[in-house]
């Protein structure tokens, strides 16, 4: 694989645009194309080496190309946006809409993650090892149609509504999350270390494993007794969980949340 | 300014003219015999039209707007940064005003009007129109579930009923008389809709039948420019078909008091259903074709469905329920007052789809059933059944049986099965593209000075970059797809908008509305009864209730002498 390098430079004070950023893009550019790539701030357009300087090798194909973005971009939004294939890692914490629209490929976020991170994924994994924001594997205002393939993995904790609409793939927190996590899921599956409250509203697919305790769980959830070593998708649970039907608030509702903190 | 279009193959069916070479001088704004000193634009080996007339798209008012504010999702999908001279924009089935405007230029469109304003939002209307440049423009005003024309109509009184129409034209600065759903919208304000032109509208004991024959009466005794622009019943629905026949024959109730139709039946496609449940839907477009062909007082546009994601939006509340409900997706709707009840919900035409692909065939189906082309003229109901910037798509399929062939294949095999379109091999020529974009629509609106390039006409004109004695559309229809949508001028006015597919210059065009005026004693009579029920059910005041000129962008009114007393 062969290395970019972009160092940051001052960040500005409001939201930078830098979709720019993705392996499909930098590959099988020159050096001098890539500082020149537009960016966004406010109501202005600069260019990629206004905020970064950049350095290293360019690859010929995504797949051999790696990005190192070496330091924090607490203000870079849209990082490897609909990236297809490759690989991008963040040594420092990103703003929102890391991973969006991905296809393919990997992105590893070292610090934090702001929120719309993984946004209607199709596919390729997304690593965050601190703390995700809010709408982690969400989809996009509006949309029905969420996330529908690849990986999220939070080390941390996450905000709220991960995984609103989710609609296939795989989300990890390890961590806890927040308010409604899975919200209107249809398939897929959610798999959190806790969960707060309003777990799966108006899910009627999918399954959504907690590992620990969930504060408060749904009235709309019916239980189903306890079982040992559930599985979903690929993925197998060690230990004895409490079974739940819903969000029978919805019609056909065929939703499963399994709960493994019995306190 | 003085422009000569030099040396175009020009294609303009109103004044006869079939793909002849030659020059086309514009001065003042308008279409003249000859000019001196004129800047002179090479169009050898280019075709010219005049500039397209949008006669159906909802691209203004409440329903519009609702469809933005419901589909931020919609919005990402199409997004443009500003330029020199436009503004930034986005919106794909929902593109914002401005976006709107640049697309139809680019298209070579100049003059649209918008489908459906509820009197009660034409404020709101017309503060969208206002924002819409490039165009010319104008609404067509809903009141086929109106309180006032169904009381009136109930009991005989067709004067009043006129004096009603001209002056709610007036008030909402409209152009010309829509129906929507007659009767279904008012019962869609008890849970119910008619299914039938003679299912009684709840309290009123007015019939779908008797609204629109009464207005096709009212048209005609105000001799307004357009005919009724009729939406009729049971769209959507399952063997429709027949609603649509006898919708037609209503048709004669008045003779047309302008050389036009009476009746244009709008997004026929939509009403031209056989079969009796979803699984043996399929089209009747033969039968619909074959009535407008015997028919010289009903015109039709078509409505057509290209594949892929929209937002459907109409003025036909108990419709858009029932689709919200077997799609399952969000859904708007409106109760506005005295008049009419809208809906909006997203809807994704698939390929996979039995009946979405039959849709797609009935559309092309009436197209190419339907002999004359001043009969039949392209819509797609933007955006019920595409948006309009597809319009390309339709024409190149409209001018090419193998590129009709080639989606046939990718398509579900119910459109093959259930439809006739793979046993037409008719192909439009450009003469009768011209028509069906532009001609046709202009006639059928009464705009004399529109959809042709005679002396005194608009100096309106689409320069498209195809050489007609160089392509032959039935084989290279992806050029024409190509070359449709990006003009190599687009002149609106006498100004030049567009060059080479891209934005120039923008400006704001004239809002066309009717001024018809009645009898002075019967539109006495008329005021003290709107004084009395305005006072009694709208939730605004009646001097508060029409919109003054200075909401329009150069305002235009067409005098119109009724004689109604």
């Amino acid at each position: 694989m062969k290395e970019i390098v972009l160092v940051p430079r001052e960040q500005p004070d409001y939201g930078l645009i830098a979709e720019c950023i993705s392996c499909d893009v930098f590959a099988g550019r020159s050096l001098e194309e890539i500082e020149n790539l537009p960016v966004y701030y406010g109501n202005r357009r600069g260019k990629l080496a206004d905020f970064f300087d950049v350095s290293g090798e360019v690859a010929g194909r995504a797949e051999e190309q790696r990005i190192i973005i070496d330091g924090n971009v607490t203000k870079t939004r849209w990082i490897g946006r609909g990236m297809s294939a490759g690989e991008i890692v963040v040594r420092g914490s990103a703003d929102m809409y890391v991973g969006a629209w991905m296809s393919g490929g990997r992105i590893v976020v070292e610090g934090d993650a702001g929120a719309f991170s993984g946004m209607q994924m199709r596919g390729g994994e997304l690593h965050i090892i601190g703390n995700a924001g809010d709408y982690l594997g969400c989809s996009y205002r509006g949309e029905w149609r969420g996330m529908s393939g690849g990986r999220i993995v939070v080390d941390g904790n996450a905000g709220a509504e991960v995984g609103q609409n989710l609609n296939g793939g795989v989300i990890f927190v390890r961590g806890c999350v927040g308010t409604f996590a899975g919200v209107r899921m249809k398939k897929g599956l959610l798999v959190a270390g806790s969960a707060i409250d309003r777990v799966g509203a108006q899910m009627v697919g999918g399954t959504i494993v907690v590992l620990g305790k969930v504060e408060r769980l749904l009235p709309s959830f019916d239980f189903k007794g306890e079982v040992e070593n559930p599985a979903a998708g690929d993925e197998k649970f060690a230990g004895r969980f409490r079974k739940y039907t819903g969000d029978h608030a919805e019609r056909n509702a065929k939703g499963v949340l399994y709960v493994g903190d019995h306190g | 300014m003085k422009l000569i279009l030099k040396n175009g193959f020009v294609y303009d069916p109103i004044n006869g003219i079939n793909g002849e070479r030659m020059d086309i001088c514009i001065q003042d704004g308008k279409i003249v015999e000859d000019v001196e000193n004129g800047r002179i634009i090479d169009c050898s080996g280019k075709l010219i039209m005049p500039g397209g007339v949008e006669i159906h798209s909802h691209i203004a008012g409440g329903k519009v707007n609702t469809g933005r504010i419901m589909r931020p999702e919609d919005h990402i999908k199409n997004v443009f940064p500003k330029t020199g001279v436009t503004r930034a924009a986005n919106g794909y089935s929902t593109p914002s005003t401005f976006l709107t405007g640049y697309l139809y230029s680019k298209l070579g469109y100049t003059c649209a009007f918008t489908a459906a304003m509820p009197p009660l939002m034409a404020r709101h209307t017309h503060e969208e129109l206002h924002d819409i440049p490039m165009l010319d423009k104008g609404a067509l005003t809903l009141m086929g579930n109106n309180w006032f024309v169904m009381r009136y109509l109930k009991r005989g009184d067709v004067e009043l009923a006129a004096a009603f129409a001209a002056w709610l034209l007036r008030a909402a600065k409209g152009y010309a008389i829509k129906v929507v759903n007659p009767g279904g919208g008012e019962a869609w304000g008890w849970g119910r809709d008619v299914r039938s032109l003679d299912d009684p509208v709840p309290h009123f004991d007015i019939t779908p039948r008797e609204i629109i024959s009464g207005l096709v009466k009212v048209n005609e005794m105000l001799s307004l420019p357009h005919s009724i622009h009729l939406h009729a019943n049971n769209l959507g629905r399952v063997g429709n078909y027949v609603t649509t026949l006898e919708t037609m024959e209503l048709a004669d109730g008045a003779k047309p008091a302008r050389e036009r139709q009476t009746v244009q039946l709008t997004h026929v496609q939509f009403h031209s259903y056989g079969g009796d449940s979803w699984r043996t839907f399929a089209s009747e477009a033969e039968s619909i074709a074959k009535a407008v062909n015997s028919k010289d007082n009903v015109i039709v546009d078509i409505g057509q469905v290209v594949f892929g994601d929209t937002t459907t939006m109409t003025a036909d509340g108990p419709m858009e329920y029932y689709l919200s409900s077997l799609t399952g997706l969000k859904w708007s709707n409106r109760n506005i007052e005295l008049e009419t009840s809208p809906g909006v919900t997203p809807f994704i035409y698939s390929k996979h789809s039995p009946v979405s692909s039959v849709q797609w065939a009935v559309g092309l189906e009436l197209a190419l059933h339907i002999k004359d082309p001043f009969n039949v003229l392209l819509t797609t109901d933007h955006p019920n059944g595409a948006p309009f910037f597809k319009y390309p798509t339709i024409i190149a399929w409209l001018m090419s049986a193998k590129y009709r062939e080639e989606t046939m294949k990718e398509v579900h095999r119910a459109a093959q099965r259930n439809t006739t379109l793979a046993t037409i091999d008719r192909e439009y020529d450009f003469y009768e593209i011209a028509t069906v974009t532009r001609a046709g629509q202009a006639k059928s609106l009464g705009l004399e000075e529109k959809g042709h390039l005679g002396p005194g006409a608009d100096a309106d004109v689409a320069v498209y970059d195809i050489n007609p004695e160089e392509v032959d559309p039935g084989r290279d229809y992806r050029l024409i797809e190509e070359k449709f949508a990006r003009t190599s001028y687009t002149i609106k006015s006498g100004e030049v908008l567009v060059k080479d597919g891209e934005i120039v210059r923008v400006v704001n065009g004239r809002t066309l509305y009717v001024d018809a005026q009645v009898d002075e004693s019967l539109e006495r009579e008329l005021m003290r009864d709107l004084d009395y029920y305005f006072k009694r059910f709208y939730s605004v005041n009646l001097a508060n209730y029409p919109v003054q000129e200075v909401y329009l962008t150069n305002p235009t009114p067409i005098k119109v002498e009724t004689g109604v007393r």
